[in-house]
């Protein structure tokens, strides 16, 4: 995999003397979605503020398509596009003009023709002659991320698009996304939510009190730290659980009619083919099993409180 | 040089102005006849000529200055303190501009605004006094040299400004003030002589006192002085802006 931004061991503490970032290293490839998840306050705002130059790092560095975003800003921000996390517009701007703007202040020339397809693309074309300040907040949104896709960036930041919008405009985000994956866009989000991560990011970095606790493929990230859980339908309730089966941890669920078995899936031995054998040795007929995995928010409260202990 | 994003910042600016054109237009020249009615009519008429010059015409130069001053001050200062206030500021910080191109696009609009606005004013007195310029293109580097450097200050005073009643401070306590104690509406050999030596403390005075020479050929002071003023005004403006965006000084974290 090709790397688009390399950061290297990047410290931001503020004025005040927050530390809000405590050596972050990251590697961001070309072409993927990476979602960095985290608490409010964890760091994830700096850490995209920093790399688009609109805080000094305090120490490391970063480079974007290999120029450095400190002594080599101009090359480095022309390859990336930021959309805020809040709605930073100015009001009384029509859409096309504040998009043509940014545009500019990239150093592109003119282009019509894109910033037609760009509104089009992003349902903004019939508000196109609208003022900012005449337009509902999803479309506020959309406007800032056709205003970050002007200049036609090979990295966008998304800082928490779907913060306070509605399922509807979530769902469609999420759309957006997928297409300027598919034209190449390299894109980091930053996000709370995990069903977001988990829906649309290739690889989920987790973040927490300024430092990345992992970054991993999302599935693998799943796949590693998930836990399962069986659930064990029951023919006859049981009230407590037989001696023999009391090794296994297992909770009794639904008034009795059902037994929960939660496992660790990097165990050596998950202990399921046991646990079958010790259940009909104990008499017990079973009606049904399911298995469930382990979302992102199961995985990321973990690492969390891990983190916090 | 980023010049697309120079262009963008210049005409965003001016998009802002024209879109309040009306108040632009009107504004300047309601006060401008509203000076002409009570200091040249009502009390000039009363007042002799000043330095051989009518005294309806001697006050132009000042009330030109006086206008372009405050315009230059209020268009740059509002341009660059806004987008602070309402948050758009990220888009300058991480967009591939240097300090130079943010501040020509900023101060050369706010500057286009004032020389516009300081032409209307004469384009207005022309119609109430007779007018002569005798080296117009000492009146036009005077011009430009005002609406560029208190464009600059303005700039200054924008970024320093953490609330809107900052941001009216210094054009109201310390630029009016300077602009009326300058001679604007009075000659520097009318007063007597302990304040003719503390008027020369007033950077003001020096450049009204230039721009007026420019029309009529008489001055308070040596025009090679007014001239270096200027430019020195103008260089110590041009040194601060490049401080603060050395060190993102109020604006980048």
């Amino acid at each position: 995999m090709e790397t688009i931004a390399d950061i290297r061991d990047l410290r931001k503490t503020y004025a005040g003397g927050f530390e809000a970032l405590k050596g972050v290293t990251l590697a961001i490839e070309t072409g993927e979605i990476l979602a960095l998840l985290g608490p409010n306050g964890a760091g994830k705002t700096t850490l995209i503020s920093t790399i688009c130059g609109i805080t000094s790092p305090s120490g490391g560095s970063v480079t974007v398509g290999g120029h450095d975003v400190v002594s080599g800003y101009r090359d480095a921000r022309r390859l990336i596009g930021l959309v805020p996390q809040e709605i930073h517009l100015e009001p009384f701007s029509k859409v096309k003009d504040t998009v043509a703007f940014t545009r500019g202040l990239f150093g592109k020339p003119r282009d019509d023709g894109l910033i037609e397809r760009i509104l089009r693309q992003l349902s903004l074309w019939d508000k196109r002659d609208a003022r900012v300040v005449e337009l509902s907040g999803g479309m506020k949104r959309r406007v800032l991320i056709a205003k970050a896709l002007s200049h036609e960036p090979a990295l966008l930041f998304l800082d928490e698009p779907t913060a306070g919008v509605d399922v509807e405009l979530r769902k469609d985000m999420w759309a957006i996304v997928d297409g300027l994956k598919a034209q190449g866009t390299t894109i980091v989000l930053t996000t709370h939510y995990i069903e977001e991560a988990e829906a649309i990011a290739d690889r989920v970095g987790v973040i927490n009190g300024g430092q990345l606790l992992l970054v991993e493929e999302k599935a693998a990230l799943m796949k590693r730290l998930g836990q399962k859980c069986l659930q064990i339908d029951l023919l006859d309730p049981v009230t407590a659980i037989p001696e023999v089966l009391a090794g296994y941890g297992l909770e009794i669920v639904g008034n009795g009619h059902a037994l929960r078995y939660t496992y660790d899936t990097r165990g050596e031995g998950t202990g399921i083919t046991r646990l079958l054998a010790d259940l009909s040795a104990a008499g017990m007929s079973l009606r049904d099993i399911q298995t469930e995995q382990s979302s992102l928010e199961d995985i990321f409260v973990g690492l969390v409180r891990e983190g916090a202990a | 040089m980023n010049r697309a994003a120079i262009r963008a910042i210049y005409v965003s600016e001016m998009t802002r102005f024209f879109r309040t054109i009306a108040q632009s237009f009107i504004s300047p020249v309601i006060s401008t006849s509203l000076y002409f009615v009570v200091f040249g009519a009502a009390i000039g008429s009363r007042i002799d000529q000043v330095e051989g010059v009518s005294y309806g015409a001697f006050i132009v130069p000042g009330l030109i200055m006086l206008s372009v001053m405050t315009q230059a001050i209020t268009n740059a200062s509002f341009g660059i303190y806004f987008p602070k206030f309402i948050g758009t500021i990220y888009e300058l910080l991480s967009a591939p501009v240097n300090f130079l191109e943010i501040v020509l696009g900023f101060v050369g609009a706010a500057a286009t605004k004032a020389l516009f606005i300081g032409l209307v004013i004469l384009g207005t007195a022309a119609l109430f006094v007779d007018l002569q310029i005798q080296n117009p293109l000492a009146m036009i580097a005077f011009l430009l040299l005002t609406c560029l450097s208190f464009a600059l200050f303005g700039f200054i005073i924008g970024i320093w400004a953490q609330n809107f009643e900052q941001l009216q401070l210094i054009p109201l306590l310390v630029i009016t003030p300077l602009v009326f104690l300058g001679g604007s509406f009075y000659s520097i050999a009318m007063l007597p002589p302990v304040w003719q030596k503390i008027t020369l403390f007033n950077p003001v005075v020096y450049l009204i006192s230039g721009f007026r020479w420019s029309f009529f050929g008489v001055a308070d002071v040596p025009i090679g002085l007014s001239l270096l003023a200027i430019a020195a005004f103008t260089a110590l403006c041009l040194g601060v802006v490049w401080w603060i965006f050395r060190t993102g000084w109020r604006i980048r974290t």
